[in-house]
């Protein structure tokens, strides 16, 4: 075996690998049988764009707290939360990871880290300044990420809570996911600066950008920005460029999009093969040794499949539990 | 002429004819075109789910997609509505209303009262309401009360293609702030609608069914449910009175208070939630008005205190279902005595 | 096909748009004599209740429907036998009843559409047309009306007869601009309808306003009017109740509405909230506002009628049926007496203004003999 030129271990390539297969093939199991009719309600797949949850995620602990976006499965499966529970949720099951209450738009696991995929653009920015402010307080060197897309960057509470995460100057990190669409409306049209890193600067913190198909980018900038912030040095935005595989939500005809485009970003821009690519040809990790894994979370996502179309239903009581704490 | 056309067909109608007869109204929202600046179709979208679609082709830019920023568009369509123009600004779904809400209730709402009567602001905002849609609790609120609850902007919610037209246009005429929702589930039902420009009053009622036993009011969605009610309590000859209140700020209390004179017994239906409601608001007018007309307690059905639930078995038990209504409306009739406390409460 | 001696009673079908009634009482009880003219029940629909006269003599062997629930146009809702016929053969009778195909079932024999529209110099008109007699008759309705003021009369009137109804311009679902609303211009628009669908000439018939439009086309191309039949007709008298015109051009809602209307009738329980709401619909139209103060500025002008015709009219010699109901709340009845001894005038108790409606089957049977002649 080769020397491993990559800065993550034999282990954390594999676990790296393991996750953006989960999350590929969440989705596209999602993706066909929403297709049957199969799944109620709005599905965002996040296909496409594994590199940037893996490549930040490999950084962070339970005690690390990231708010997600209503694209927010691969964040969720990035960040630990259980697979089983989540397709449970989906379903609308009483096993699932908020007990059928929230759905795909809602999932959530406080004890992983995970504050919850959120239906309100932009609304995560500021929790997670909350989240960052608490880890200061606390002083246990945990950092809050926000993720939005390129299209929630744009929200009132994104901007104002880049300026007051510099102006406490907190552990926050502030992850836009561009795209290059919100819904059906270009990021270039929408958004008016060229470059993320001009906004962040505009707001006195830091801004990087790098290819979110690429995992390695990300997770080196990630990892850089990550540190500093468990160090004091403040706030930082990190830009990702990246691919949708999917239509907006499913469902969505995809009209607005370029003849071909989709079927030219998955042969280019697929960031797990990359990462299968340049691994296997680095000598690190056989091809077979993948394969392996690929089925492995075949299998996984299968079971949980068919464990949440076998689980129960919420009971009707369940409709006004969970409110209050105490009422 | 009139043709069976489907509420969301009606809407994209009052706009086009509204934007066709005055050159002031211009429409705005997120992706209301859909695919501006994106390399495909040109329309692609014509709003989340299609309303506006077709009226770029013929309006251009006055019709206009906007980034995702609804404090600042909302704003700007208020701005711009005491500036001269009459926008209509598309929200989606009214629960973002979280985002922009300052623009809506301390501004729009306020100007022509803080400036003694000198400001005018003719602003539309357009936003889907209700549950139903499995878009769990972000995406499903009904929350008419809230905006009824602030004096200077009206809200109107049809419960069909006809009234949608005619109160939006009216909507669209009118010189006050108008917060307009759109039932996301009744999009698809069809009625007979004219071709022509029409514009419904606010603050008349329809009455859809008449009955001298009990009333039984509502307004969007619901009304439908009552209305199934009405026919199962007709076969064991309870002849209900069915009032859609259409407006809710305005409203028709007049037509409220008719007829619970003449029937004596009022249940309220009401998709929001029941503390401070519009079913609670209704039932305590009708208590401090015609309280001497009443045979029984005013019943209220109503989604319970709690958010919208994503699981489907759930959701169904969330909204007021007919068999609600109609177990109300024979509770009003039971002796008196014999009404068990809601659960919503 | 039914026997001699067993004859249905069906749902009738009142108008254009009527596909099922709602009965609201038997006013015949099971086991009772029946005579031709005979009220049997009442009958609501979405637009008005009225009564069912009996067509056929018999006794009333089968009361089928009960009052409360809603039937389709055309279904058997009691059967009249003579009272030797045996029971079985009766409920033979009605076990083997077939709904007749009809106009509503395509394909059935009269498969024209309800409402037809005709592009003329006024503006797009829309219409009715029924039957194919001979004879061709035009129904004018009045102010604020529109061809379903009709409804009770057109069918009657089509079996002997091509029946026209219009609605006039400003008025139903026609063009709602009126470039000239005086009496001359709305006869322009009636002569250009005639012109666009091809009537050269026809029994005009006109309710209130419509009289005094059918009275001036009389006046203005008497070669196009073969007779005339003036229903509570304007233009035969100064008086009219300016405070109806106004009421009605004024109310926006259905509580003002409605006791506008209720002057219209007699029985002012006909006033059904379905009536009020379509006429509130065509109220609201853009241009119906306009159209309305247009006309009742030109023709009601000072609280009266602008024009009285009654002198002229009579001098044209036409064959003229003046009818009135004797409680009319909007043009009084004594005007029915305006043309003198030249035209046969009725006046019938117990109704309004909208006699043709609370009265149809008796207004039906003179316009029939008055066409007829
Ligand atoms: C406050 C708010 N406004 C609008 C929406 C509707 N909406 C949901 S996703 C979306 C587009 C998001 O685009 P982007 O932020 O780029 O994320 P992407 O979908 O591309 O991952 C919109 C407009 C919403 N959920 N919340
Ligand atoms: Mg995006």
């Amino acid at each position: 075996m080769t020397e491993n030129p990559f800065p993550l271990s034999r282990d954390d390539l594999l676990k790296a690998y393991r996750i953006m297969r989960t999350i590929r093939e969440f989705e596209e199991r999602l993706h066909i049988d929403f297709a049957k009719g199969d799944i109620p309600g709005f599905v965002h797949l996040y296909a496409g764009e594994e590199a940037s949850a893996a490549g930040i995620m490999m950084h962070l602990k339970d005690n690390d707290r990231i708010a997600s976006t209503h694209r927010g499965h691969g964040h969720c499966i990035a960040k630990g939360v259980d697979v089983h529970e989540m397709m449970a949720e989906i379903y609308g099951r009483s096993t699932g990871a908020c007990r059928g209450k929230g759905g795909s738009m809602h999932i959530a696991d406080l004890s992983k880290g995970m504050m919850g995929a959120n239906g309100i653009l932009g609304a995560g920015a500021p929790l997670v300044c909350g989240a960052a402010l608490a880890a200061k307080v606390r002083g246990d060197g945990g950092v809050g990420i926000s993720f939005v897309g390129d299209g929630a960057s744009n929200q009132g509470t994104f901007l104002e809570s880049l300026n007051l995460a510099a102006v406490w100057n907190l552990p926050a990190i502030f992850v836009v996911e561009n795209n290059g669409y919100a819904e059906s409306t270009a990021r270039d049209w929408a958004v008016a600066v060229d470059s993320y890193i001009d906004r962040a600067s505009g707001f006195g913190l830091p801004g990087v950008t790098v290819d979110g198909t690429d995992f390695f980018a990300v997770y080196e900038a990630a990892g850089e920005i990550i540190r500093r912030a468990r160090e004091g040095g403040g706030p930082a935005l990190l830009e990702c460029n990246m691919v949708r595989f999917y239509g907006h939500f499913e469902g969505d005809a995809q009209t607005y999009r370029a003849k071909g485009e989709v079927e030219a970003i998955r042969a280019s821009r697929d960031c797990i093969k990359i990462f299968a690519e340049r691994v296997i040809e680095a000598g690190v990790i056989p091809r077979a040794e993948l394969e392996a894994i690929d089925r492995q979370v075949l299998d996984l996502i299968e079971d949980a499949v068919r464990a949440a179309r076998g689980a129960p239903l919420p009971a009707p009581a369940e409709l006004l539990t969970d409110v209050y704490v105490a009422y | 002429m009139a043709r069976k056309i489907s509420m969301k067909q009606a809407i994209n109608e009052a706009l086009d004819l509204e934007m066709t007869r005055d050159p002031t109204v211009i429409v705005m929202g997120e992706d209301i075109v859909g695919g501006t600046g994106s390399p495909g179709e040109d329309d692609a979208w014509g709003g989340v789910l299609g309303v506006t679609k077709g009226l770029h082709a013929k309006h251009g830019d006055r019709l206009m997609d906007t980034p995702l920023s609804e404090s600042a568009y909302i704003g700007a369509a208020i701005g711009a509505a005491t500036c001269g123009l009459r926008p209509v600004a598309e929200l989606m779904f009214i629960d973002f209303m979280g985002v922009c809400f300052d623009q809506i209730f301390n501004q729009a709402a306020k100007f022509r009262y803080m400036f003694g009567g000198k400001a005018e602001t003719p602003v539309v905002i357009r936003a889907m309401v209700g549950a139903g849609f499995r878009a769990a609790a972000q995406h499903s609120q009904m929350l008419t009360p809230i905006f009824t609850h602030i004096p200077g902007v009206k809200v109107v919610c049809p419960s069909n293609a006809y009234d949608a037209k005619g109160l939006l246009i009216q909507s669209i005429r009118d010189n006050d702030p108008v917060i307009f929702c759109e039932h996301k589930n009744l999009y698809g039902l069809e009625c007979d609608v004219p071709a022509e420009s029409y514009a419904i009053p606010f603050g008349e009622a329809n009455v859809l069914r008449d009955g001298d036993d009990v009333t039984i009011v509502s307004y969007g969605l619901t009304v439908h449910r009552a209305m199934e009610a009405a026919e199962a309590l007709a076969k064991e000859k309870v002849e209900a009175e069915v009032i859609d209140l259409r407006t809710l700020s305005p409203i028709d209390w007049d037509t409220v208070i008719d007829s619970v004179e003449r029937t004596g017994r009022l249940v309220v239906v009401d998709e929001a939630h029941p503390r401070c409601s519009i079913a609670s608001d209704v039932a305590a007018f009708v208590g401090q008005n015609a309280f001497g007309a009443l045979k029984a307690g005013v019943q209220m059905v109503t989604a319970p205190h709690v958010p919208v639930p994503f699981s489907p078995v759930l959701e169904d038990l969330y909204i007021p279902n007919a068999a609600a209504i109609a177990d109300a409306a024979r509770r009003t009739l039971a002796p008196t005595g014999t009404s068990p406390r809601s659960i919503a409460a | 096909m039914h026997t001699e001696r067993i004859k249905p009673i069906v749902m009738p079908k009142w108008g254009l748009s009527m596909s099922e009634g709602k009965i609201t009482g038997w006013l015949k009880q099971p086991g009772s004599t029946v005579n031709v003219g005979d009220d049997l029940l009442e009958v609501e629909t979405d637009k008005i209740t009225n009564v069912v006269e009996a067509g056929d003599a018999g006794t009333l062997r089968r009361v089928l429907a009960e009052p409360g629930n809603v039937y389709p146009v055309k279904s058997l809702i009691a059967v009249l036998a003579d009272p030797d016929v045996p029971d079985a053969e009766v409920d033979a009778f009605v076990a083997g009843f077939a709904v007749p195909k009809g106009d509503d079932e395509e394909g059935g024999e009269e498969s024209s559409p309800q409402y037809l529209f005709a592009d003329t110099p006024a503006g797009t008109l829309r219409y009715a047309k029924r039957g194919d007699g001979n004879r061709t008759v035009l129904l004018v309705h009045g102010f604020g009306g529109d061809l379903d003021n009709w409804l009770f009369n057109i069918d009657a009137l089509a079996e002997k007869a091509t029946v026209y109804a219009l609605d006039l311009p400003g008025h139903g679902q026609s063009t709602k601009a009126i470039a000239d609303p005086s009496l001359a211009g709305l006869s322009a628009a009636l002569r250009g309808f005639m012109d666009t669908v091809g009537i050269g000439s026809a029994h005009l018939v006109g309710h209130s306003m419509g009289g005094a439009v059918s009275m001036q086309t009389a006046l203005d191309a008497p070669d196009r009017v073969d007779s005339l039949a003036l229903i509570a007709s304007a233009g035969l008298g100064r008086e009219i109740n300016h405070a109806y015109i106004q009421g009605f051009v004024a109310a926006t809602g259905r509580r003002d509405l409605k006791p506008v209307l209720e002057q219209l009738f007699a029985d002012t329980g006909l006033v059904s909230r379905q009536l009020v709401e379509d006429l509130l619909k065509y109220k609201r139209l853009d241009g119906v506002d306009g159209a309305l103060r247009a006309l009742s500025g030109a023709l009601f002008t000072n609280g009266e009628q602008a024009r009285v015709l009654a002198a002229d009219v009579a001098g044209t010699g036409k064959p003229t049926l003046v009818v009135w109901g004797q409680e009319d709340r909007i043009i009084p009845a004594a005007h029915a007496t305006a043309l003198g001894s030249g035209s046969r005038t009725e006046v019938i108790p117990n109704a309004g203004h909208m006699v043709q409606m609370e009265a149809a089957g008796t207004v039906n049977a003179l316009l029939k003999e008055h066409i007829g002649k």
